[in-house]
């Protein structure tokens, strides 16, 4: 699938602005801050109505201004599909799919699907388990939107049941079994959620784990070192042996959520917060026997981020159309090795848009079509 | 700050749900702004109904007698019970005529955030209701999003002992949402395929 058309109107700093775009290569070049990362963010909103720079959405609005427009034309086989979203600082975005509004803004999810590969990767290596967590999740909604539910679903219970269990450390003892009937049915809801998330977690990992061999063995060049996924559930420290480990069983993560919750009761009346859930686990990664946290080298922790990104491009192509591949400035964090490897496989996608702050950071067979980028205007070099 | 009446209307204004800080100073000073007669005749509106309106002593809707208008209609089935959140729910199913029992208001739904647990709803008084008159089955239609569904599990749960029959609305409802927003095609036809609990 590829976008064909692009227009903003007060997004980031773009009062209005237009973009034409084709299949292949194209790429956006100017000086810094000039506007470059805040095109494709936008197309990336479109994908995962979030910003991968950002978490909240209000600055993504012009500054100054009450909403921003996003309008893209998506083309997916020989289908074409306008996608226009109204982005409202603090209440409910809008959307519209050809021209029809949508009973909610999620129901774009699925239309444009992309995999964006940018500096803040590394992080998938050296940073929190939420930044796995969010490149497993994000990766998942892409390929079954209808999670997008269950996440939403799944960060309100965790509020509801962490205020719940506020209250019961607050309360008197003579409250607390009463307490316990109403936190049973948070447990409940929790293990349902939970074990759905938890479930297309382990099976996305096992999609991604073949991939992810094959493409760090290429960009490292390096055929002995294996790169190996777990995911590391934190029902362990409650379950230790009990965990249904690589398990893609929502009963089995059912049953396994209640029992942890059971165990761990007592420490989460104490402290006021669930303590297991898909919300506490990571995805441990490997190079060989030795974990990539904290040991990889910078070239290698490159590597494995690239790795992980090629191998989400692979699975999504794997479903039946080539996502839209985002490298936001990504070359300039490259030495001339991985560069070259990087473009090589780019070469195979329908559609790769490509920033960078000078023409000398992108790989010569990647040039494809130009845009200057330059105070906002957007010209087409030729 | 604004000087003291100002600001005691700003406040007032931004206690309403819904209304934050920056809506309520915009709602003052459009009522500054307004013609007295209009705004006078939201006054009266306002100590109107506090002064006319209660809560229905049995089902706990909205009414302006002791009893609501559907608790004293004597062609209401006395036998089913609907149990929902709020009284413009009662408003909403009352639309789509499918529904011929009476019903009971609880006034909210079991939400930890806001402080909302069991006892701050009218669910003694549902129990009550329950123990003593000739209801066979009670439907629970509470909203379709995890406040509701949480609600009425602990509703299901508390009367099952009793053995009177607990169903609640069919899916197809749109999820998240309020029962409100449902059109009257979509809940008449909840209403028809609801399933037992
Ligand atoms: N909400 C906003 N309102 C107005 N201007 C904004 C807003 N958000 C970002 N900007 C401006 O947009 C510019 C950054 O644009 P962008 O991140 O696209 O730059 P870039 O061309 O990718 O630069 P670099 O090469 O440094 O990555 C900054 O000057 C910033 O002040
Ligand atoms: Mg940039
Ligand atoms: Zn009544």
């Amino acid at each position: 699938m590829w976008v064909s058309q692009l227009a903003l109107t007060d997004f980031r700093s773009y009062p209005d602005v237009f973009v034409d775009l084709g299949p292949g290569v194209t790429t956006f070049v100017g000086r810094n801050g000039q506007g470059k990362t805040n095109l494709v963010e936008a197309i990336g909103y479109v994908a995962t109505l979030g910003s991968h720079r950002v978490a909240t959405d209000a600055p993504l609005v012009r500054f100054g201004t009450e909403q921003a427009f996003i309008r893209c034309t998506v083309e997916s086989h020989d289908r074409q599909t306008l996608v226009e979203i109204a982005i409202l600082a603090g209440r409910a975005n809008q959307a519209r799919i050809n021209r029809s509004v949508a009973a909610r803004v999620r129901d774009v999810l699925g239309i444009l699907r992309i995999v964006v590969f940018a500096p803040e990767d590394l992080s998938l290596v050296k940073g929190d388990p939420a930044d796995r967590r969010a490149f497993l999740d994000g990766l998942l909604v892409q390929r079954v939107p209808r999670l997008a539910g269950t996440r939403a679903d799944l960060e309100r219970i965790l509020r509801q049941r962490n205020a719940l269990l506020k209250s019961a450390r607050a309360a008197r003892r003579s409250d607390v079994e009463h307490l316990d009937s109403t936190l049973q049915i948070w447990n409940e809801q929790l293990a349902t959620a939970g074990a759905e998330l938890i479930a297309a977690r382990q099976s996305l990992l096992s999609d991604l784990q073949g991939p992810a061999v094959a493409n760090y063995a290429y960009v490292a060049q390096d055929e002995q070192a294996v790169l190996a996924l777990t995911y590391q559930s934190s029902l362990t420290g409650a379950l230790g042996e009990q965990v249904p480990v690589g398990s893609s069983s929502r009963d089995d993560w059912r049953q396994a959520l209640l029992d942890a919750m059971a165990h761990v009761r007592r420490d989460e009346l104490d402290r006021g917060v669930t303590l297991v859930g898909p919300h506490r686990d990571d995805v441990l990664l490997e190079l060989g026997p030795v974990p990539a946290k904290g040991y990889a080298s910078h070239g290698e922790s490159w590597s494995i981020a690239l790795a992980l990104r090629l191998a989400s491009f692979d699975v999504l192509r794997a479903d039946g159309e080539d996502p839209v591949l985002i490298l936001d400035d990504v070359f300039a964090e490259l030495d001339s090795a991985r560069r070259q490897r990087l473009a090589q496989r780019l070469q195979e996608a329908t559609q790769v848009l490509i920033t960078a702050a000078v023409d000398a950071d992108i790989p010569d067979e990647l040039l494809g079509s130009r845009f200057r980028v330059d105070a906002g205007k957007v010209s087409h070099d030729r | 700050m604004y000087e003291g009446v100002v600001q005691d209307l700003i406040d007032e204004l931004g206690r309403l749900p819904g209304v934050g800080p920056k809506s309520a100073q915009r709602i003052a000073f459009h009522i500054l702004a307004a013609d007295p007669t209009d705004v006078l005749r939201l006054a009266d509106a306002l100590r109107e109904v506090k002064e006319k309106v209660r809560f229905c002593s049995i089902c706990g809707n909205v009414a302006e007698e002791p009893e609501c208008r559907i608790c004293r209609d004597p062609r209401r089935d006395h036998s089913v019970l609907c149990v929902v959140e709020e009284p413009k729910d009662v408003v909403a199913i009352e639309k789509t005529r499918e529904f011929k029992g009476r019903y009971h208001v609880l006034g909210g739904a079991i939400s930890p955030i806001e402080g909302i647990g069991p006892d701050d709803l009218r669910i003694r008084e549902l129990m009550v209701r329950l123990a003593d008159s000739g209801i066979v089955e009670v439907i629970l239609a509470t909203d379709p999003n995890l406040e509701g569904e949480a609600t009425a599990t602990y509703l299901a749960r508390l009367i099952a002992p009793i053995g009177i029959a607990v169903s609640r609305l069919a899916s197809g409802l749109p999820v998240g949402g309020d029962l409100e927003y449902a059109d009257e095609v979509t809940l008449g036809r909840a209403f028809e395929g609801r399933r037992r609990v």
